[in-house]
């Protein structure tokens, strides 16, 4: 591996006067399971590598009702689904959590890695898109909060600017009568990686026979994860009906634009849109309803 | 050029000291100063598991984890599980059940195994498979070691009720 020099950080501005002196010559280890990988193989060069797992607002993981959820950008994924509260109002960020490589890669992956990787098919960030997932950005001059959906600009590309780190992820405290689902298509149960998948959050009705929104988006479908409003707004409003997420599946099935790779053909993976909202959608509705 | 950075971790119960370069893995710095080649490189990029160990109670792929990254830690390798004398269960029931032919895995599926039954000593077969599913074994069909490692979790459940 390139030779590098390794700096744990203690405090967010000793990490951000790193990240302002060296630029894009420093990178961020949280868990290291993707930036490791990219180091060794020559995909990203780095001459310091700042350990942020020490400094304290990365390793929060806080949920408030009024607040919501609080995860540090350095919280490892198997916190994230051991802890009661999370289980509790956030079961669909315990699909992705659960489903990011094996046991040891969710001792040390974190979902800001995930999220900063930028994968078109990176698993936590459509359902984290779905939940309204804002981004807390820092550097030594500012902090500023983007919305998870405004963050990706390609390929392994985020809106991060030089000298700029993730600090945490907000989630809003779940709305009434809301359920959530993750759901991926992989021709392998554990260990692999998207060929299209689908985050989603419903609220409905005090009845629970309405929608009253949603928020929709997909992986692995597009240069960056999409988010598809129009498939939310497809729901709005109208009843819980098979019509209705029949529409919202086809709207994300249209805003999908794939391409075909070793993974799958683009025709598979539009199919694979609407299929994965739709079932993504039920879950979430019986989630909604009090089921598991 | 990088300098060695000293560190200090607990490994096997020992404290120990050495140094090491930043781009160093951990598995390097296990293998190759320390001398514990029980941890094993397979894919080395964190997809086949032989190279699992132990650190912090949490189970990690050693060569996903900067050998500096354990300034501080707790890490138990293959060579930590193996008690002074005989065998740990797990490793008893890999050998009675053949849950190995070739053995490069399997260090790496016993530290993951301990880990499991670290935290669930009475998973079920499907928590198992689920378990061990960032582990690869390219000889014995999994059967065996799933048998392996849910006959050592009854054995050790066996041996703390008469203990």
């Amino acid at each position: 591996m390139q030779a590098f020099s390794y700096v744990s950080a203690r405090t967010l501005s000793e990490a951000a006067d790193i990240l302002a002196r060296e630029g894009d010559q420093a990178k961020c280890l949280s868990g290291g399971t993707d930036l490791i990988v990219f180091l060794r193989e020559g995909r990203r060069s780095a001459k310091v590598v700042v350990d942020v797992k020490g400094i304290p607002e990365l390793n929060q993981l806080s949920y408030s009702p009024k607040e919501g959820l609080t995860i540090g950008a350095a919280v490892p994924l198997h916190r994230i689904y051991d802890d009661a509260q999370v289980n509790e109002h956030y079961p669909g960020l315990i699909d992705a959590a659960t489903l990011i490589g094996g046991i040891a890669i969710q001792g040390r992956a974190t979902l800001g890695g995930n999220v900063c990787t930028a994968s078109p098919a990176g698993d936590s960030i459509p359902i984290l898109i779905a939940y309204e997932t804002t981004c807390i950005v820092a550097s030594r001059s500012v902090t500023k909060a983007i919305p998870l959906e405004k963050f990706f600009v390609g390929p392994g590309r985020t809106a991060l600017q030089p000298g700029e780190l993730l600090v945490a992820l907000k989630l809003p405290p779940p709305t009434p009568n809301s359920g959530a689902a993750y759901l991926r298509f992989t021709p392998r149960n554990e260990m692999d990686i998207a060929v299209a998948s689908a985050g989603v959050v419903v609220v409905l009705d005090e009845d629970k026979m309405r929608f009253v929104g949603a928020r929709i988006a997909l992986g692995a479908v597009a240069p960056t994860p999409l988010f598809v409003p129009e498939a939310g707004a497809a729901l709005a409003g109208q009843p819980v009906s098979d019509e209705a997420i029949e529409a919202a599946a086809q709207a994300a099935q249209a805003a999908a634009r794939p391409i075909t790779d070793m993974r799958g053909s683009a025709e598979q993976r539009k199919h694979l849109s609407y299929v994965m909202t739709k079932r993504a959608l039920l879950k979430a509705i019986e989630r909604a309803r009090g089921g598991a | 050029m990088s300098n060695k950075v000293p560190v200090t971790a607990t490994i096997n119960d020992e404290e120990k000291s050495f140094l090491c370069e930043p781009r160093q893995s951990l598995l390097e710095v296990l293998r190759d100063v320390l001398n514990l080649t029980g941890a094993k490189e397979g894919c080395n990029n964190g997809n086949c598991g032989a190279c699992a160990v132990i650190m912090n109670g949490v189970l990690v792929n050693s060569c996903l984890v900067l050998g500096v990254e354990a300034n501080g830690a707790t890490i138990t390798t293959i060579e930590g599980i193996t008690p002074k004398e005989g065998l740990h269960p797990l490793q008893q029931k890999f050998l009675e059940d053949a849950a190995l032919q070739c053995g490069i895995c399997t260090p790496g599926f016993i530290v993951a195994a301990k880990a499991l039954l670290d935290k669930n000593p009475s998973p079920t077969e499907h928590e198992v498979r689920y378990w061990l599913a960032g582990n690869l074994c390219r000889c014995t069909g999994y059967d065996k070691i799933v048998r392996a490692v849910l006959d050592a979790a009854a054995i050790m459940r066996a041996e703390k009720q008469t203990a």
